[in-house]
This record gives structure tokens, C-alpha cells and sequence, in this order.
């Protein structure tokens, strides 16, 4: 299978998604905020079909709408207005959006069916370098923060009354998650991207690892996920983003079962 | 004469469009242990975070030993209320380190001698058994010595505890107040300890900090829990009963409003 270009550009593509899904994808389910990247990745698809209609690249309407729309939401209070009433309504507003680009992109169903539901198998060797460079910025970013980020998530308050800046990491980490979004959905597309970010890192958790090494887990069982997706994907010839889900509900069963034996 | 730990000047405070705290003025001496009452929406946790530079004055000061310390640079350690805490899967050992330089920029790794720190932490509140236990396993009262045991980090020389008996049955009430007393007395801590209830405290404080309608009192027990000065203070006749070595404040005289200190603030 690796004789073929596209799978090895495949197999790259999904090292890169699952190197930056792990890491902040145990970050979101830490925090509660798993519904935020389903949110994002529904804003993206309004983006992405944005982009599409003006000839731009899918994956830099999708980054930049998942971003901006991260930032807002991080942006917005919760003292104010719950964090669950703004990102429904973000995504409502995002779904029409999408519909709408939908509409318009008749021409193109193929298009439209590899946004919904990714198409790995269709990524150009090309697009690793903005995944690479992506991927990078996203896990360095990710790891200058990691400190405060957790102690916020964990002890908001006490976090405050040391000078943690929490509306600060509260839009930096959603930021970061529109990335990871962005790049998740290349891969699983749109409507499956909880499937990598947030099963592995949920699995990760349920173990009971630091948070070093938590994260460290949750990369590697996102990449078994992904490449054992696309392994599956050419023995079967069905499509990787069904075994990717398949997989991901499997690990987190499996993770429950394990933390269950071992009375957690 | 000392400087204070902690000094409150003219202090006026809002929150939610309501003036919590108007023009209070007091001074806590270094090392003393003082609980501080008052009703729901008394103004406690505002004080403190008024203490903590999280909430600006109207009006007024608080100095933290003679200074106005920056935002998170103050020798202060704060338990909050464990309305806001995650639960998370993480072990306990996770949830109190990460307080530890929790806000410096990098990744959260743990040197030897902040494993020592964050041990040393679990110790001196008899919480080691916990900390290798899932977080959201643990009861309330159990969370409650992981976030003591937070609160002791970096070696604070004051510490503010929001309701640390809140979800704790009476006889761990007493203990958990035990607990603190010395661990205050052996590191010449000053705590100012929240609470609604005063009668776990007895016998363990040396001052009372009443807060009642804005206002407040200090003084040692005997000087603020009389019916005079609580009458004043609430604006109000309220009556302050001693029965079996425990204290209570009744409104109006109401048999059934016997139940706690601060019953004024529900039966008016």
C-alpha cells in the first residue's frame, strides 16, 4: 500500500491531525468543552464552502472561520451568558451558513461530501507542508501554555488569584482548537472530527495518566486511530473515516473497561 | 505595634449592582485566626476578593501586610468554594500540583523538589491516601484537604479559606477546623476562615469578623457576639444565645430559627 503516493501522503497527513488532535484533544475533554470542537468543526464547514465559492482553498476558509469563531467564543463571558447557549448558537447560525454554501455548491458534490465526511485518500502531497507547519505551530503553542492552561482548568479561581489570565487562555486554547479542527477535518471530515479529537483524549483521561504523559497517550492512541483507520480502509474498501469512528469508540470502550478492572 | 496582615480601609465593594461591602474599615493582626460570618450574600467571598486584588474597590484599600501587592504576587494562599472546581479523572496529586509555578509558561513537568513541595503539601494535611485516587471518586470533605493542601503551597504566610466546612458533616467539621488551627499555630499562619456556622470554631479563634448589611465588626468573641453589638451592627434587635457552650443569633425570638449563627440574616 505505501507504493501508491497518496497513501503515503495519507499516512503523513494523519501523523500531523493526530499529533496536534492528542495533545488538545485531552486539553478540551479536560475542560469540559468537547462540544466546542463538534461547534468549530460546523463553523468550518461554513467557512470551507465560503471558501470554495470565492476559489480558495477549502482548508484556509475552514482554519480561518474555526479560529475567528474560536476566539469569539472564548472571548465571550460566561458570567455573562453560558458557554453552552453561545456555542449552540454559533453552530445554528454556522449549519444555515452551510446550508446556504451547500445550495451553491451543487456544481460540486464532491466537494461538499468530502468537507461532511473527509477524504483523506485526497490530500496533496502539497498540503503537508501547511499541515507540517500547522501542526508545529499548533503543539508548540499548545506546550508554551500548557502550565497556566491547566492549572485554569482545573482551579479556575485560585489560577485567577495567582494573575493566571484566564480570558487570555480561554481564547488562545479555543483558538488552538479551531486549528486543530481544521486539520482533524481534512482527515475524518467535518461531522467526525469528535471522533479524533475527543475519543482518544477521553480514553487517555479515563486511564488516569499525568498530564505529561496524558497527553503523550492520547497522540498515540489518535495515531492508532488514524493509521489503523486507513489500514483498515485499503483491506476493506471501505471508507477510512467509518473505521477511524469505529476504532475510536473501540479504544474508549476498550479504556473504560481497563480503568473499570482497575476500580477507577 | 505590627503591621497588619491584612487592612481593610474605608473598603467599599459591589457585585451584581448591589454594594456588598460599604466603607469597612479593619485591621487583622499578624498570626491570628479569625472566622468570619455573615449570611448568604453577606459579602465574605467578596472580601476575599478584594484581598486578592481580583475585584477593585469602589472605595477604599486593603493592604496584605502593609502593601498593595500585584495580582497573584501576594504571600496569600486561597481556598475557594468547590462550586467551580473540575472534578476530572485526574489523581489528586495532579489536581494540587498543578498550582505549583501553576503561572509560569511551559509545560506542567514536575521537578524533584516540587514533587517534595507538592508531597509535603498532601502531609501536612494527611491527604496522601487521596492523592493517588481519581478526583471526581473523591467526597466532598476529601476534595476539601486536596484544596488545603493547594492552599499551602509556596509557603504563604496568610492563608483565606471560602468555606472549607460547606458539605462536611458536624464531627468533621471539628476536626477539619483542628486541623487547620495547628497547622496555623505551627507555621505562624494568619487564616481567615469563612464560614456560616461559628460553633465548629469555638475555642480555636481568636477574633470574629461579622458581616452583616455591609457593614463590619471585629473583635474577639466575646466583644462581637453579644446582642448589643450585633443589634447594632444589623440595625435590629437580634439576640445572641449561649446554650450548651455553643452560640446562636436569633431574630424576633422564633424557636425554630435556633439552628445557626447567622439566622438574623434569614428570619428578617
Amino acid at each position: 500500500m505505501f507504493a501508491y503516493e497518496f497513501m503515503r501522503t495519507a499516512f503523513v497527513a494523519a501523523f500531523l491531525a493526530a499529533f496536534v488532535c492528542g495533545p488538545v484533544g485531552w486539553f478540551l475533554v479536560l475542560r469540559g468543552q468537547s462540544f466546542a470542537s463538534h461547534a468549530l468543526s460546523h463553523v468550518g464547514f461554513a467557512g470551507a464552502g465560503a471558501a470554495l465559492l470565492w476559489g480558495q482553498p477549502a482548508l484556509l476558509g475552514f482554519g480561518l472561520s474555526a479560529v475567528v469563531s474560536g476566539m469569539g467564543m472564548g472571548m465571550a463571558s460566561d458570567r455573562v451568558i453560558g458557554r453552552d447557549v453561545m456555542i449552540g448558537l454559533v453552530l445554528s447560525l454556522a449549519m444555515g451558513t452551510g446550508a446556504l454554501c451547500l445550495h451553491f455548491l451543487t456544481r460540486s458534490a464532491g466537494a461538499a461530501t468530502a468537507l461532511l465526511f473527509g477524504d483523506i485518500l485526497g490530500i496533496s502531497p502539497s498540503s503537508l507542508y501547511w499541515l507540517g507547519a500547522l501542526a508545529i505551530g499548533c503543539v508548540v503553542c499548545l506546550g508554551v501554555m500548557s502550565r497556566p492552561l491547566l492549572f485554569a482548568s482545573l482551579q479556575p479561581d485560585v489560577a485567577e488569584a495567582k494573575g493566571v489570565n484566564l480570558r487570555l487562555l480561554d481564547v488562545l486554547f479555543l483558538a488552538l482548537v479551531g486549528i486543530a479542527t481544521a486539520m482533524c477535518s481534512q482527515i475524518t471530515g467535518v461531522l467526525l472530527v469528535f471522533t479524533l479529537m475527543v475519543a482518544p483524549a477521553a480514553a487517555s483521561l479515563r486511564l488516569g495518566f499525568g498530564p505529561m504523559l496524558g497527553m503523550a497517550v492520547a497522540f498515540a492512541l489518535a495515531l492508532f486511530e488514524a493509521w489503523g483507520g486507513l489500514c483498515l480502509s485499503w483491506l476493506s474498501d471501505c471508507p477510512a473515516s467509518f473505521w477511524i469512528a469505529l476504532l475510536g469508540s473501540a479504544v474508549f470502550a476498550a479504556a473504560n473497561l481497563v480503568a473499570h478492572l482497575r476500580g477507577r | 505595634m505590627s503591621t497588619p496582615a491584612i487592612e481593610a480601609g474605608q473598603l467599599s465593594v459591589s457585585y451584581g449592582g448591589r454594594r456588598v461591602l460599604d466603607q469597612v474599615s479593619f485591621a487583622i493582626p499578624p498570626g491570628s485566626f479569625v472566622a468570619v460570618l455573615g449570611g448568604n450574600g453577606a459579602g465574605k467571598t467578596s472580601l476575599f476578593r478584594a484581598i486578592l486584588g481580583l475585584t477593585t474597590p469602589e472605595q477604599g484599600y486593603v493592604r496584605v501586610e502593609g502593601q498593595s501587592f500585584g495580582k497573584g504576587r501576594m504571600p496569600v494562599g486561597y481556598m475557594p468554594q468547590m462550586r467551580r472546581m473540575v472534578a476530572g479523572q485526574l489523581n489528586g496529586w495532579h489536581m494540587v500540583a498543578a498550582a505549583l509555578q501553576g503561572r509560569a509558561w511551559g509545560l506542567p513537568w514536575c521537578s524533584a523538589s516540587a514533587r517534595a513541595e507538592v508531597n509535603a503539601a498532601l502531609d501536612a494535611v494527611d491527604a496522601q491516601d487521596l492523592a493517588m485516587r481519581p478526583v471526581m471518586s473523591l467526597s466532598g470533605g476529601e476534595r476539601q484537604r486536596l484544596l488545603l493542601a493547594q492552599a499551602l503551597l509556596d509557603h504563604p504566610r496568610i492563608l483565606l479559606l471560602d468555606e472549607p466546612l460547606a458539605s462536611l458533616d458536624p464531627a468533621r467539621m471539628r476536626e477539619t477546623t483542628r486541623r487547620i488551627y495547628d497547622l496555623a499555630r505551627e507555621r505562624g499562619l494568619t487564616v481567615l476562615f469563612s464560614t456560616h456556622d461559628i460553633n465548629p470554631l469555638m475555642g480555636f479563634m481568636d477574633h470574629v469578623l461579622y458581616l452583616a448589611h455591609g457593614k463590619a465588626l471585629l473583635g474577639s468573641v466575646d466583644e462581637v457576639m453579644t446582642t448589643p453589638a450585633l443589634s447594632a451592627l444589623y440595625g435590629a434587635p437580634v439576640e445572641v444565645v449561649r446554650a450548651d457552650d455553643r452560640l446562636f443569633v436569633v431574630a424576633d425570638g422564633g424557636a425554630d430559627t435556633l439552628h445557626c449563627c447567622d439566622c438574623a440574616e434569614h428570619t428578617r
